[in-house]
């Protein structure tokens, strides 16, 4: 039972003080750094690079990734609910995700920066909402598809108890479907959260149209530090961005993570992992007050208020008419969405045609030197990463040691490391085109080792055991027992590392420090370089081109091998 | 007496793919009427739960009318609530929340829905846990969980989906108990109780009318009337004598009230060879003949798990299956004492005679000149009459006789089916 009267005569304790400080310093800080995003254009062209000005654009860079994170979190819930729901838009939805999800977003930031800058002309908002849209883009579909299938997960006989004690749809919504999601919302969030600084550091310094344009932020730090040169302040970034992640780590995802695996639904009672903060947090009693008196009521108010609002629609037959009218909105939508694709699409072509057929031959050409530098990319990563993985993950006990550092590195965005090479190829007169494939695996390989490390761990102690007791050594170990093992955990991992390069040749193949530039033959250079020039009908031939052999070889090659890897590499 | 629930002639078919379907519940007409404890009883596959579903208003019929105090229902039954198998509880909601759900959803405020809970978790002895999560309790207190939220509302008809299956043996008999005495001495205003089960002594016990189902499709066989005064005991031997008498409803083959429909194509139970051939030993030693009922018992098997590899001996024609006992077949008597090989053999003759698709497969094989033939094409000749899934399971199962058997072999890597040397078609 709760005690009210025994809350209030609690004494107010330095936790409580804490508390107060620290809702209000967030307060603070949020209307501080909200308020730099309208500035006018020229105000944030220039990027102060003393070392006091650091916590200002790391500020403005969470910012952007959390607006950027809430955004993501409602499309998912949106998308994936009208998918989960709609049979008919779920035919459109669900293959549009797959091709969302395998193109490579940082070719579309230059169209969309281009658009947006274009709609704000005297002011920073739009490129700021470009840089936000370039990190939704890079968050939002592996939410929505984690969103939509943990809704066509959930066992029968909880939706029947919803039905039967009869859970309308907003009931149904906040009591079971958005707890049962949880889980997956936050695990996949947590995943695409840290994907994504890749991309907002690739898009907060952007040359558009001939025009350079730097949002404040820990990204146009790096981009300002490398074009004066200033190793020092070169170096202040990275350990800036080093320990940005790992505070937002510690202070955000460890706790909620922690906190949703209240919504597992195994129903046994494991050992209960606790962190510091959620102590902190219940040790106070405001927090605690809060929660009882504020929280609760007003959860159960939205449950019953919100529920009686939409039972009562129902049965004045005001419920059939909003049901029609938002399944017209959809239809709506889903042609806009057609009539849109068409009409640009159209547009486009006519774009490209203005390339000629030696031009569009000549994007073609580019891309197969592209492919090529993807594909040793990602063989040269397998062969570091696959014994690597496989010697980290064999000992369960080693693999959980190891764990944060690896999550660490697979999230440090891999282009804030580029200028250190840059300075190399320019010492060592190594050539860009060869010079991009290091580059690129800098980023992709870490998505190989984990599913390396994640496919032995599963493997079957009896089967290690087995393998140990037959004495299958050496080569006919890997032969006949930890490459059939790891098969589909590799194939996964070759298909995510394949995205990660294509997506990597956009920022890897054009490198700079100060007036130097280094380039390599590719679509990728071809890009940014149609970029930075304004010129429309490359831009979206280029794009259209590399987007063309991502979704081919997934279907021709990826597809072909996780079929296999299903069928034939399946340990149960 | 009004019937609180009443099935027309209904009927459930799933569609199967694009061109066929599979009949889950074939014809049922029944009543649920006021007062009444009633129990439906039948093996996997009979569509029990289905049925049920269907008295809620979960699960539509393809064809027939499910009527709710006479009228039709459109959407789900407002008179009923339901307890199920899995408990079904909202891990996310506390013991309290879970119950007060079913008001909250109406609209009463929370006092109203709080208070009332708690009068409910006290009854079915549940009192102190109310602010428990459902993960730290055990099973048969999850269970009290779910059957108190299904009270909550005062439901006119309580549906119970095999609701002490998932619970070990003293926890569901304790469980049983207390159910039935909330109901005996009407501490609930529930006016009847429709309860799902595989298990014979449950329905008994609880029961007062019981119907039996076949499977494939689900009817109703039989129509039981337990007349016995509670509290039962199952030593009685009107008790046992009532079991016995199901247990033959349901192990008899033909069903002489099928309308003659084409011949459905046989489905072949769900058993492999090690299982037959343990059953079959297991019969030798007793003297070849033994009760069904205590043969279950003896394996402290379910009638849902023993039925299949029954039904695999009888096929194979190692068995005969009468009056609730099982008894050993000559050949049956043979394969039972016969070293392997020859072992092998027997069965070899005894599924080439019994089983017509393990016939088909051998000819399939042996009318090619490489012998061999991809999965696949048994599979999809397979799914003209299965669903994909159980067409998986019933190649696998003819593949695990034909190997036994020596009679074919199935390469995994691949994935095809090919006749063993010098074998021939008999």
């Amino acid at each position: 039972m709760r005690q009210p009267v025994e809350l209030l005569a609690r004494r107010f304790s330095l936790v409580d003080v804490a508390v107060i400080l620290t809702v209000v310093a967030l307060l603070y800080t949020l209307i501080h750094l909200g308020a730099g995003m309208a500035e006018p254009l020229h105000m944030g062209a220039k990027i102060d690079l003393n070392p006091v000005n650091l916590p200002y654009y790391v500020g403005r860079s969470l910012l952007r990734m959390f607006i950027a994170l809430t955004a993501s979190l409602v499309f998912s819930i949106v998308y994936g609910y009208w998918a989960a729901y709609s049979r008919r838009a779920e035919k459109i939805l669900i293959p549009l995700l797959d091709i969302l999800q395998s193109v490579p977003v940082l070719g579309f930031l230059s169209a969309t920066i281009t658009g947006l800058v274009a709609l704000f002309p005297n002011s920073m908002l739009g490129a700021e909402l470009a840089s936000i849209f370039a990190v939704f883009t890079a968050q939002a579909w592996n939410i929505t598809y984690g969103f939509y299938q943990s809704l066509r997960t959930i066992p029968r006989e909880l939706r029947d108890a919803a039905a039967v004690f009869r859970l309308n749809w907003w009931h149904r919504l906040w009591q079971l479907e958005l707890p049962f999601s949880v889980i997956s919302l936050v695990y996949n969030a947590m995943m695409s959260f840290a994907g994504s600084w890749f991309f907002l550091s690739a898009s907060e310094a952007i040359t558009v149209l001939n025009r350079q344009i730097y949002l404040p932020g820990l990204g146009s730090y790096l981009a300002t530090a490398i074009m004066h040169k200033d190793i020092k302040a070169l170096i202040l970034s990275i350990i800036t961005m080093a320990v940005t992640i790992v505070l937002v780590d510690q202070f955000f995802w460890r706790p909620v993570a922690i906190w949703s695996q209240r919504f597992k639904l195994e129903q046994t009672k494991e050992q209960t992992e606790s962190h510091w903060l959620l102590k902190v947090l219940q040790r106070s009693s405001l927090v605690r007050a809060f929660g009882n008196r504020v929280l609760e009521p007003m959860q159960r108010r939205l449950i019953t208020s919100g529920g009686r609002l939409v039972a009562g629609t129902a049965e004045s037959g005001l419920g059939a008419g909003i049901k029609r009218i938002v399944h017209l909105l959809g239809i709506f939508l889903l042609l806009l969405l057609a009539g849109y694709t068409a009409y640009y699409g159209y547009r486009g072509i006519l774009l490209i045609a203005q390339l000629g057929f030696e031009g569009v031959l000549n994007l073609f050409r580019l891309g197969f030197y592209s492919l090529l530098r993807v594909v040793v990319a990602v063989a040269l990563g397998t062969l570091i990463m696959l014994p690597l993985g496989v010697y980290l993950g064999w000992d369960a006990e080693r693999a959980r040691r190891w764990q944060p550092f690896i999550t660490f590195a697979a999230s440090f965005p891999a282009n804030m490391l580029f200028p250190f090479f840059t300075i190399l190829f320019l010492r060592l007169h190594i050539s860009q085109e060869w010079g991009a494939i290091p580059l690129m695996m800098l980023g992709t390989q870490w998505y190989i080792l984990f599913n390396v490390i994640a496919g032995v761990s599963s493997l079957p102690n009896d089967l290690k055991e087995a393998a140990a007791v037959l004495g299958i050594k050496g080569w006919k170990r890997w032969r006949y027992f930890i490459l059939p093992g790891i098969f589909p955990f590799l194939v996964t991992g070759g298909i995510t590392a394949a995205g990660g390069a294509w997506n990597a040749t956009i920022v890897a193949e054009v490198v700079s420090w100060g007036d130097h530039t280094l380039q390599a033959t590719g679509l990728g250079a071809y890009i940014t370089n149609a970029t930075e020039a304004g010129n429309w009908p490359a831009i979206i031939g280029g794009i259209i081109v590399m987007s063309l052999y991502v979704v081919a070889i997934n279907r021709l090659f990826w597809r072909r091998l996780y079929h296999l890897a299903e069928v034939k590499y399946h340990v149960e | 007496m009004e019937a609180l629930i009443e099935l027309r002639g209904v009927t459930k078919k799933y569609p199967l793919g694009e061109r066929s379907e599979v009949t889950v519940l074939e014809d049922i007409s029944l009543a649920v009427r006021q007062g009444e404890f009633l129990g439906i009883l039948g093996p996997s596959g009979s569509g029990k739960s289905t049925l049920l579903r269907m008295m809620a208003g979960l699960v539509k019929p393809t064809s027939g009318e499910v009527l709710y105090k006479g009228r039709p229902l459109d959407g789900v039954n407002p008179g009923v609530a339901m307890v199920f198998q899995t408990f079904a509880l909202y891990p996310w909601l506390t013991v309290l929340e879970n119950v007060a759900l079913p008001l909250l959803v109406r609209g009463y405020p929370w006092e109203t829905c709080r208070e009332k809970a708690l009068q409910i978790i006290d009854m079915v002895g549940l009192d102190g846990f109310e602010s428990a999560y459902p993960k730290e309790l055990s099973g048969g207190m999850r269970q009290r969980v779910g059957v108190a939220r299904a009270l909550i509302a005062e439901p006119d008809v309580l549906l119970m989906d095999e609701p002490f299956s998932a619970l070990d043996v003293l926890t569901a008999e304790n469980l049983r108990r207390d159910l039935l005495k909330l109901w005996l001495e009407e501490k609930i205003p529930t006016k009847a109780i429709v309860l799902v089960t595989h298990n014979i002594e449950e329905a008994v016990y609880l029961c007062d009318r019981i119907l039996v189902l076949s499977r494939d499709p689900g009817r109703i066989i039989a129509e039981v009337a337990v007349n016995l005064p509670h509290w039962r005991e199952r030593k009685n031997p009107r008790f046992t004598a009532l079991v016995d008498e199901i247990y033959t409803i349901l192990t008899r083959r033909k069903i002489p009230a099928a309308p003659p429909a084409p011949p459905a194509p046989r489905r072949l139970p769900v058993a492999r060879v090690g299982a037959v051939t343990g059953l079959v030993e297991y019969l030798l030693e007793v003297g070849g003949r033994a009760d069904l009922y205590a043969l279950g018992e003896k394996f402290a098997m379910d009638l849902e798990d023993l039925l299949p590899i029954v039904e695999a001996a009888e096929i194979t024609g190692l068995v005969r299956v009468q009056e609730g006992d099982i008894e050993l077949t000559s050949a049956g008597r043979r394969f039972a004492a016969a070293p392997l090989l020859e072992r092998k053999e027997i069965f070899r003759e005894q599924i080439l005679q019994n089983v017509r698709r393990i016939r088909w497969i051998v000819s399939v094989l042996s009318s090619k000149a490489n012998r061999r033939m991809p999965r696949e094409f048994f599979l999809s000749v397979l799914e003209q009459h299965f669903s994909p899934e159980e067409a998986r399971i019933q190649l696998d199962i003819l593949i695990d006789w034909g190997r036994y058997a020596e009679l074919f072999g199935y390469d995994e890597d691949s994935r095809c089916l090919y006749l063993e040397e010098g074998e021939t078609v008999g």
